[in-house]
């Protein structure tokens, strides 16, 4: 009988699950109608939505802002990989213990406490035409190489910090464990340390990944002309917004999706360890 | 208080005495008052040392001639700043006229209004004696096509440059002036388009050897740079402020104030 | 003079003296068990035989060397000398052959090629063959610790050292665990164990060694110990844990 038909707890769980559903299916909509019906009837409704968001000149512009995107993900698939490198490197240079090497270590501490202090766009500026303006002959006083520069030396250092936490969160026992067998140094970061700290800070680095693809738009103030760049000059063209909604709707396409990706690691490494 | 004196001397520039004229009465922000708005910071030779109130520079000149067309006395002007971007924004505006030399466009005149011409400018090149030496540059099209440009990217400079140069490479954009001649003091760009006044001002006072290689005159291209005031769309000012800057250019003021504020030009080659 | 030899350690931990001057001579070959109540110094004193911790005083000798002084690279030692702790303590992102095969690929330079029959050997003698490609956390207690026994057996050390390796098991995985250690004992390897496992200190040790506040208080054939023991503070503790 218990098979067939459901108890009384079952009934009524399901009862409850039912009423919860509908509760947040009828609010939601609630909220949707407010804005839909409410937004457009607020006096200044037809002024924003001509400056925001005009069809016609979302469909012109889109094209353009999708070409600049290019470039946007362009610099952002090569300064990837070198912060994830250098990043990396810092934070081992941080953790050494070898008093000789104090030097190195101090160095990246303040490597890494500078430049995760300074707002980002002003270190662009420093290396993007301070550098350059030493008398670097082209192509060597290029925007996109000194712009990429800042931002690999900026996400490097909080990449530094993030792989740090993972090294100290690993207990010391592993180290013990690994030393204990004969290994050097080295090879108890590369074999032991590093492979399990790294894991653990993906989610952390997936976030800041994502904000590095927001920040490539700030390599536009020395030059490059990336989306918001492009997005600015038609809208200083067409003394109209509606492009940088376009330029926001290409990032968000984006930006959502790793977003989600990355919230997707971090519940599933959540539910690894309980 | 020693600012009066400026103010007074740029108002005898404007003409004959202040003409009570009510055109303006109820339509301004704050009655009594006209609230022009200018760039933060505003830059020479359209308003110098960032101080419009002072009415040195020839925007600042322009806008007190104008309020006192339209019945304000220097003493009822009064200034904020604004961006490009507040300057377009919906909804209500802390400003009755705003002037940072604004080009007037068939597509940004269907956004704001904007009044009739206050000033036509020339597009002129600007480079550092380095690169024309380097480059062995001469006035003409075909020399400018191989260069790396720059531009400001919240001017119409840019559409200028791909009408009338289009150069090989893509041009580099930045957000304002001071990054432009960083980027020409870096080597990273060999030449910018700016309108000749902004151009004479930056070669002789941004840059260690700027050089100004010629200019285009308005006349020339297709869409004249032309600077009007920029109001909200539908603004009730605008008639007032028309018949105003009409009245200064058919009496010669607005003449006289480029001759007194904007550099001599003459002299500087036309490309062809 | 035995394999190791320990003259006059002491060791401190900041003003806190957890070693107190320590004579003890282990003999090749030899089952040795420490015992004691906890805190008594059993592990720091495992910790100082494999320079895990460096000594304030004395001196340890392996073979007649003195491997205590400073200076003096660990590494070599350590590969003479294992050591199995009581959590494991396996490299959670390797299997457990991964596990055994890390020390000898990295210090010997051997491939995994080279090092599969050997490590499958190790694991058929210890009925471990079908765990080997499991990760850690695929395994039970008694499996984990089997296999880190492993990992320290595979380098080939002169001297294995375990400290409770039994103590973070269920009960009933605590037989197989101390299977393994009489494996090892009937093979003639040198043993020194921190235990509380009594019943198996008293069947098979060579040698008992009480410590009480870093101190080795008694020492003795287990049957001496155990059965008359001749200080009050052993006769206490004894009465307490048996
Ligand atoms: N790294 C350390 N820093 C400071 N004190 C320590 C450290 N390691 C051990 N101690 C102290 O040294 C003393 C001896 O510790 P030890 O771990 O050697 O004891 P034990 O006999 O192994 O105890 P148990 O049976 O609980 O394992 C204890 O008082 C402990 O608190
Ligand atoms: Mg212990």
């Amino acid at each position: 009988m218990r098979h067939t038909s459901q108890t009384r707890r079952e009934i009524f769980e399901t009862r409850q699950r039912r009423r919860a559903n509908l509760l947040a299916a009828g609010s939601t909509a609630a909220v949707l109608l407010a804005l839909v019906l409410l937004v457009p009837r607020a006096p200044g409704w037809d002024a924003v939505q001509r400056a925001f968001f005009d069809g016609q000149i979302f469909l012109d512009t889109l094209p353009g802002l999708a070409r600049a995107f290019v470039l946007d993900v362009a610099i952002f698939a090569w300064c990837a990989p070198l912060i994830a490198l250098l990043g990396l490197a810092a934070a081992i240079a941080r953790g050494i213990r070898r008093p000789a090497l104090t030097p190195l270590r101090l160095a990246a501490i303040a490597y890494i406490d500078i430049f995760r202090g300074l707002p980002v766009i002003l270190v662009i500026y420093l290396v993007g035409f301070g550098i350059p303006g030493l008398g670097l002959p082209r192509p060597w006083n290029s925007p996109y190489l000194w712009g990429s520069v800042a931002l690999v030396l900026v996400y490097s250092a909080y990449v530094a910090e993030v792989i740090r936490s993972g090294i100290e969160s690993i207990h010391e026992c592993q180290r013990a464990a690994a030393l204990s067998l004969g290994l050097s140094e080295a090879h108890v970061m590369r074999d032991v340390i590093l492979p399990q700290a790294v894991r653990r800070v993906v989610p952390a680095n997936m976030n800041l990944l994502i904000a590095l693809q927001k920040d490539v738009a700030l390599l536009s103030f020395i030059g490059p002309v990336e989306i918001f760049r492009q997005a600015g000059v038609y809208k200083s063209l067409l003394a109209n917004f509606t492009p940088y909604v376009g330029a926001a709707l290409i990032f968000l396409a984006v930006t959502i999706p790793a977003t989600r990706y990355a919230d997707h690691l971090l519940a599933r490494q959540q539910r690894a360890r309980s | 208080m020693n600012r009066l004196l400026p103010v007074a001397l740029a108002c005898l520039a404007a003409g004959p005495a202040l003409a009570q004229n009510d055109c303006a009465a109820g339509h301004t922000i704050s009655e009594g008052t006209l609230t022009i708005a200018t760039g933060n910071p505003a830059y020479s030779p359209w308003v110098l040392n960032d101080d419009p109130a002072s009415g040195e520079g020839f925007e600042a000149a322009v806008a007190y001639a104008v309020a006192a067309e339209m019945g304000f006395a220097p003493d009822q002007v009064s200034w904020v700043r604004t961006s490009f971007d507040q300057a377009i924004q919906p909804g209500a505006k802390d400003f009755d006229l705003n002037m940072q030399q604004f080009s007037i466009t068939p597509e940004r005149d269907r956004m704001v209004d904007f009044s009739e011409p206050y000033y036509s400018s020339a597009m002129a090149v600007l480079t550092r004696a380095s690169v024309v030496e380097a480059e062995d540059l001469s006035p003409d099209l075909d020399s400018l096509k191989g260069l790396l440009w720059g531009a400001d990217a919240n001017t119409t400079a840019l559409p200028v440059l791909m009408a009338l140069i289009s150069p090989e490479r893509d041009p580099r954009l930045y957000g304002d002036n001071t990054d432009v001649t960083a980027a020409m003091k870096a080597g990273q760009i060999d030449a910018a388009l700016f309108d000749l006044p902004t151009a004479l001002y930056l070669a002789a006072v941004a840059l260690d050897d700027g050089v100004i290689l010629g200019q285009f005159p308005s006349e020339r291209s297709e869409n004249p740079d032309r600077f009007g005031m920029l109001m909200p769309e539908g603004s009730a000012l605008k008639p007032c402020v028309d018949a105003a800057i009409t009245t200064l250019r058919e009496n010669g003021t607005l003449a006289e104030l480029e001759v007194k504020w904007l550099q001599d030009a003459t002299g500087v080659p036309v490309i062809d | 003079m035995g394999l190791l030899d320990l003259q006059g350690v002491t060791k401190s931990f900041g003003d806190t003296p957890v070693i107190r001057g320590i004579d003890l001579a282990i003999d090749e070959g030899s089952l040795t068990c420490l015992i004691g109540a906890s805190g008594s110094g059993k592990s720091t004193l495992l910790r100082i035989m494999n320079l895990l911790e460096p000594i304030d005083e004395g001196a340890v000798l392996l073979d007649g060397q003195d491997i205590s002084q400073p200076g003096l690279d660990p590494q070599p030692i350590r590969q003479r000398i294992g050591i199995v702790f009581q959590s494991y303590n396996l490299f959670p992102h390797m299997t457990a052959a991964e596990n055994v095969m890390l020390a000898p690929r990295r210090i010997k330079h051997l491939s995994r090629a080279e090092l599969q029959a050997p490590v499958t050997a190790l694991f058929d003698r210890f009925g471990l063959t079908d765990r080997m490609d499991r990760y850690p956390d695929q395994l039970s207690g008694g499996q984990q610790q089997r296999v880190a026994i492993l990992r320290a057996l595979a380098m080939q050390p002169q001297i294995m050292l375990f400290d409770e390796i039994t103590s973070a098991l269920d009960p009933e995985l605590v037989g197989e665990v101390l299977d393994v250690l009489r494996q090892l004992r009937d093979d003639g390897m040198t043993m020194v164990l921190a235990t509380h496992e009594m019943g198996f200190a008293r069947a098979l040790a060579d040698r008992v060694c009480f410590l009480d506040q870093g101190r080795i208080a008694e020492e003795g054939r287990p049957a001496q110990v155990f059965g008359n023991p001749r200080h009050e503070r052993t006769r206490a503790f004894l009465h307490r844990v048996l």
